[in-house]
């Protein structure tokens, strides 16, 4: 049984005789000497991760200007921090968007301006005090004039992440990059077998205090990370560094289309191999990790999985997809998490970097739990109209434009022999009709591509889904695409008016 | 060579792609159409040297004709190598090296703009 201590590695560190490899290395190491012989040949494994990590962000603190002001709203580059924190301290989260220049510029590119050194334009205002008389503040700083910039990231480096599709007949623009319809492609994060997290899953090593690779200097583990969900293979951390010291090289901003801001951040964790079972767990590899493929064309927080798949499959390219063989996207970058992870280990070969115990163990039974709603979300079926008139494709232009004048409705939901959904005619395309006086079947004036919901989907989805596709009704069917009513803008706003 | 054919609405339901092939005989080849209720648009290829012949026969019927000859271009600098791009090209433009390096064969490129969207470091451009 091999055992060493951290001391013992970091003596070794010391005197340059250390034997450090990556976390991809290691995973022939321990095939070809087993665990036990890797424990006595190797002291450290390094891992590495550079992905979009949303929950980042950045403490700063300004010093005090003359005449003093507590602030109590403050924008950087118009991105708003939060200051609700004593006078002259703020935080800037890496998603929020710009209130001028909206989803392409947010908190993450302040923070890659800082640590490039450019300017940024403060602008903060208070409501005054006899202690802090001066109610508004304009002023251009860069790294250099603040006191302190930390980067404290509520939630970094996952354990693994689901991979991502969409079932849907049309584009979704989503944190997990741009999903095609119909299965059209697979996106995915995280570095698999260079994963911090899962070379230590039993969390030895990884813990409160831990130091580690963090943008490109020495950071710190603060502790779990928010949503942090050992049990489930989603184990999370809080982490802490210097940003004064990152690089941009390690710490970039990115903007999802139609989603918004984050940061990418490359992070790494040398792993002390104290014994055999640490030996063990560092050999894993992308095949040995399992995660599930999610529709995000479910609008809902549980969205079903349509499969498991392990990293291996994902990294190879393309997987299996209901029958379909699917491209993958990775959204992380395994080319730098690579270099994270030897940048480590050139670090600690060199005696400018030791490897740490954790002061506190992290949580391994905590769960991520759904929020607590407090007031009961209705749902499209109880407001819905059931009593809806339908037509079939089949049908004459005139019998359509009768229907919507004998029912005072202005949206008619399209069926075809089998009363399944095939589209929607409403009073504009009776005109539109009318005016070019092409009078012809309801299926070649309806509109095919539309959109629907169900009646056990949240208002709060149905009324999205109005607004982002610009119409005023949304036929309601069921799983065999049979209509069984129709909701309207109007329907919500009712709804709306009453609750207020 | 790859070329870009947009038809408006008002000459969309006409064969003007099948009359040209017809009048000059050019081996045109689909790599992509796209309609909606304002504007058509195909992506097609033909052999060099027919370029001109196809180009005057399609324009006379009312056709807009642009060569695609300014591929997609990626910025070093901001691209960071993730191959969030790979997945929704249409073409298989991008590619992941057996070192994880991203490679770009921009031969292939049909100007359709989707990896911008997708790109989280606006790291390509188009038409430079």
């Amino acid at each position: 049984m091999v055992k060493k201590t951290i001391h013992e590695i970091n003596g070794r560190i010391r005197d340059g005789s250390v034997n450090v490899v990556t976390a991809e290395e290691m995973v022939d190491i321990v095939g070809e000497l087993g665990a036990e012989g890797a424990a006595k040949e190797v002291d450290v494994v390094t891992t590495g991760t550079f992905g979009a990590m949303c929950s980042s962000g950045v403490w700063l603190n300004f010093g005090h200007s003359e005449p003093p002001i507590r602030i109590n709203k403050l924008w950087l580059n118009d991105v708003e921090a939060y200051s609700g924190v004593a006078a002259v301290d703020a935080y800037i989260g890496a998603t929020q968007a710009s209130r001028s220049k909206g989803l392409e510029y947010g908190g993450a590119h302040v923070i890659e301006d800082l640590i490039r050194g450019r300017s940024i334009d403060v602008h903060g205002t208070s409501s005054g005090t006899d202690c802090y008389p001066r109610k508004v503040i304009d002023t251009t700083i860069n790294i250099y004039d603040l006191n302190q910039a930390i980067m404290l990231n509520p939630r970094n480096s996952y354990q693994k992440y689901n991979a991502a599709t969409n079932s849907t007949n049309h584009t979704l623009n989503t944190y997990m990059g741009t999903l095609l319809p119909n299965h059209g492609n697979v996106t995915y994060s995280g570095a698999g077998v260079l994963s911090p997290m899962h070379n230590d899953p039993n969390y030895e090593t990884i813990g409160t205090g831990t130091r580690i690779f963090l943008g490109g200097t020495q950071g710190y583990i603060v502790g779990e990370g928010t949503q942090h969900s050992p049990e489930s293979g989603f184990g999370t951390l809080m982490l802490k560094g210097d940003l004064k010291e990152m690089s941009s090289e390690y710490i970039r901003a990115a903007s999802f289309e139609g989603y918004g801001t984050s940061l990418y951040v490359g992070m790494g964790i040398p792993i002390p191999v104290l014994n055999e079972d640490i030996a063990k767990a560092t050999a894993i590899t992308d095949d040995d990790i399992v995660t599930n493929l999610l529709d995000y064309g479910i609008p809902s927080s549980n969205r079903p999985s349509i499969r498991s798949v392990t990293y291996g499959e994902l990294r190879s390219g393309s997987i299996d997809v209901n029958g379909k063989e699917v491209t993958t996207s990775s959204l992380s970058s395994f080319k730098k998490s690579r270099q994270i992870a030897n940048e480590l280990k050139d670090w600690i070969k060199a005696g400018e970097f030791f490897v740490s115990m954790p002061v506190e163990r992290l949580p391994r039974d905590t769960a991520c739990n759904s929020m607590k709603l407090s007031s009961v979300n209705p749902l499209v079926g109880d407001i819905m109209t059931s009593d809806v008139s339908i037509i079939q494709a089949e049908a004459s232009f005139n019998d359509a434009a009768k229907t919507i004048m004998d029912k005072q409705f202005s949206h008619l939901p399209v069926v075809d022999k089998n009363n399944s959904l095939v589209g929607i005619v409403t009073a504009w395309d009776i005109s539109k009709a009318v005016a070019k006086a092409e009078y012809d079947l309801v299926k070649d004036i309806m509109t095919k591509d539309v959109v629907t919901t169900s009646p056990d989907e949240a208002i709060d989805i149905a009324a999205f889904k109005l607004d982002s596709n610009s119409v005023s009704a949304l036929p309601v069917i069921d799983a065999k695409k049979q209509v069984v009513g129709i909701i309207t803008s109007d329907d919500i706003s009712k709804l709306l008016a009453r609750r207020q | 060579m790859k070329i870009k054919i947009s038809i408006e609405s008002s000459i969309v339901t006409k064969p003007i792609l099948a009359e040209a092939i017809v009048e000059t005989g050019a081996l045109l080849n689909i790599s992509q159409a796209h309609f909606d209720n304002t504007h058509g648009e195909v992506v097609a290829d033909i052999p060099s040297e027919q370029f001109g012949h196809i180009r005057d026969s399609l324009v006379k019927k009312g056709a807009e004709v642009v060569v695609l000859d300014t591929p997609i271009s990626r910025d070093e600098e901001e691209c960071v190598e993730c191959g969030a791009c790979v997945s929704v090209c249409p073409v298989g433009v991008f590619s992941l090296a057996d070192d994880w390096s991203l490679e770009v064969d921009p031969d292939k490129c049909i100007q359709c703009g989707t990896c911008l969207t997708m790109c989280p470091h606006n790291a390509l451009v188009l038409g430079q």
